[in-house]
């Protein structure tokens, strides 16, 4: 994965950049191995308060490559897969001010659209969104420590959650996600009683809220 | 009329979409149609919004875990060159009154081409008016259900499966309570005859992706007529 990185051509960049001291050139580096999400946060923030094209450029080293894969392994062919790359990224810099660091991590953000774009690109019509503004005149009865831990998180409770869940239980998350399959297609696919499957979400999604302790295993 | 009276929607919501329906949402393999009822949903639930959120979250890591795929050598500068894009505007939204907007979840308000009031309604029978809605997906249904106060729904069944989320007011069905941002899924197997409050009536967003099966004499020599 990471000759792959690597190898991703050098952006174009001003003089005084491609002259750079060597500490600027290392940290470009760096950014492509990995970034954190705070990295990214910074980026996108570069990038709405004053359309950086060098933050995205580092955005589209990170990410370009990795929605291209995604739409690979979802099975798009690659020249699709690249395609949606492109237009993900394009509507990431267009977006960048509805970004908001508080509310998802620029990953789980960045995934959104991606998938709004393979939907776009294969079933020509807009997907469906939730409207985030619409609760704050809304009464409902989720649990306040649930509400601050969703609304607080940059996803990183949630990833270690999700690094930790039973395999059985991976699996099905993965299906969903690469393989666009149904709950139904899934059950039929494993050989399992829907209900089964149902149950392994819901095991999934409570460890993902923090609702159970780690050890709690689903039993068919 | 259908009541809009605020106090109803303090009412907790007691019928959620299963998980499994908020992932294949989060995943966008729903059709448009059930995408569009849970993303209604999702903006009056606020636990089923997290849920969601959590679900974005594992769609995030898959997207940051991926094998990266080399992309063609001006992919960057293609895009590079496209930042400076004029962007094509949004459609021009059309005037929704007030009732609408309070009663209108914000992803179904993007559906409509007038307020509720104006909106086409076809009456079915006695107790049922609809509008349909302009979504994709050959053989799936997709309308604004109107129950007159205190009238019922004919027993009836599915071919396929049907979806509902109450937008306002309320019905009974076997006895239990469906009210605003309650959501329900019935299959083949499950025969109703849902009863719109005597009160306010009701206003659901309805799915349905096979024609209805009326139950009894009466229905069958009804049924012909139901198409989707």
């Amino acid at each position: 994965m990471f000759a792959t990185a690597l190898s991703a051509p050098f952006w174009p960049l001003p003089l005084h950049r491609r002259l750079g001291s060597i500490a600027e050139r290392s940290k470009q580096l760096v950014a492509r191995l990995g970034l954190t999400n705070e990295d990214l946060c910074e980026l996108m923030e570069a990038i709405a308060a004053r359309k950086d094209r060098q933050a995205f450029s580092q955005l589209f080293a990170f990410f370009a490559p990795r929605v291209k894969g995604f739409g690979i392994r979802r099975g798009v062919d690659p020249a699709a897969a690249e395609e949606i790359a492109q237009e993900a990224l394009l509507a990431v810099w267009r977006k960048a001010e509805t970004f908001d660091r508080t509310k998802a991590s620029v990953a789980t953000w960045v995934f959104t659209i991606v998938r709004n774009k393979h939907i776009d690109l294969f079933r020509r019509h807009a997907y469906p969104e939730v409207d985030i503004e619409e609760l704050a005149e809304t009464a409902d009865d989720a649990a306040p420590a649930d509400r601050a831990l969703a609304s607080a998180q940059d996803g990183s409770a949630v990833r270690e959650a999700m690094r930790n869940l039973p395999a059985e239980q991976l699996l099905i998350l993965q299906k969903a996600f690469y393989e666009d399959k149904s709950h139904r297609t899934i059950a039929d696919e494993l050989g399992l009683p829907l209900g089964t499957v149902k149950s392994r979400i819901r095991l999934a999604l409570a460890r993902m809220r923090g609702a159970l302790p780690e050890a709690v295993h689903d039993h068919d | 009329m259908i009541t809009t009276d605020p106090s109803l929607q303090s009412v907790p919501i007691a019928h959620h979409p299963d998980p499994a329906v908020l992932l294949a949402y989060s995943a966008g393999t729903l059709c448009e149609s059930v995408a569009l009822a849970i993303a209604c949903h999702a903006s009056i639930c606020r636990g089923c919004r997290d849920e969601i959120e959590r679900l974005n979250t594992v769609g995030g890591a898959m997207i940051s875990e991926a094998s990266p795929a080399a992309l063609g050598d001006d992919a960057l500068n293609r895009v590079l060159a496209r930042l400076d894009e004029p962007v094509p505007p949004a459609p021009l939204a059309p005037h929704l009154d007030a009732e609408t907007r309070t009663v209108v979840p914000g992803p179904l308000q993007r559906y409509l081409s007038c307020s509720l009031s104006t909106l086409p309604w076809h009456r079915i029978g006695r107790s049922l008016e609809e509008a349909r809605l302009p979504l994709s997906g050959s053989g799936v249904k997709t309308a604004l259900v109107r129950i007159k106060p205190g009238r019922s729904v004919p027993r009836h069944s599915h071919a396929g499966l049907e979806y509902t989320l109450v937008l306002a007011g309320g019905y009974q069905d076997n006895g239990e309570d469906f009210r605003r941002g309650d959501y329900a899924e019935f299959d083949s197997s499950h025969e109703h005859q849902p009863v719109a409050d005597a009160d306010g009536g009701c206003l659901c967003l309805v799915i349905l992706d096979a024609p209805l099966r009326l139950s009894g004499w009466l229905g069958r020599l009804i049924n012909p007529f139901l198409r989707v």
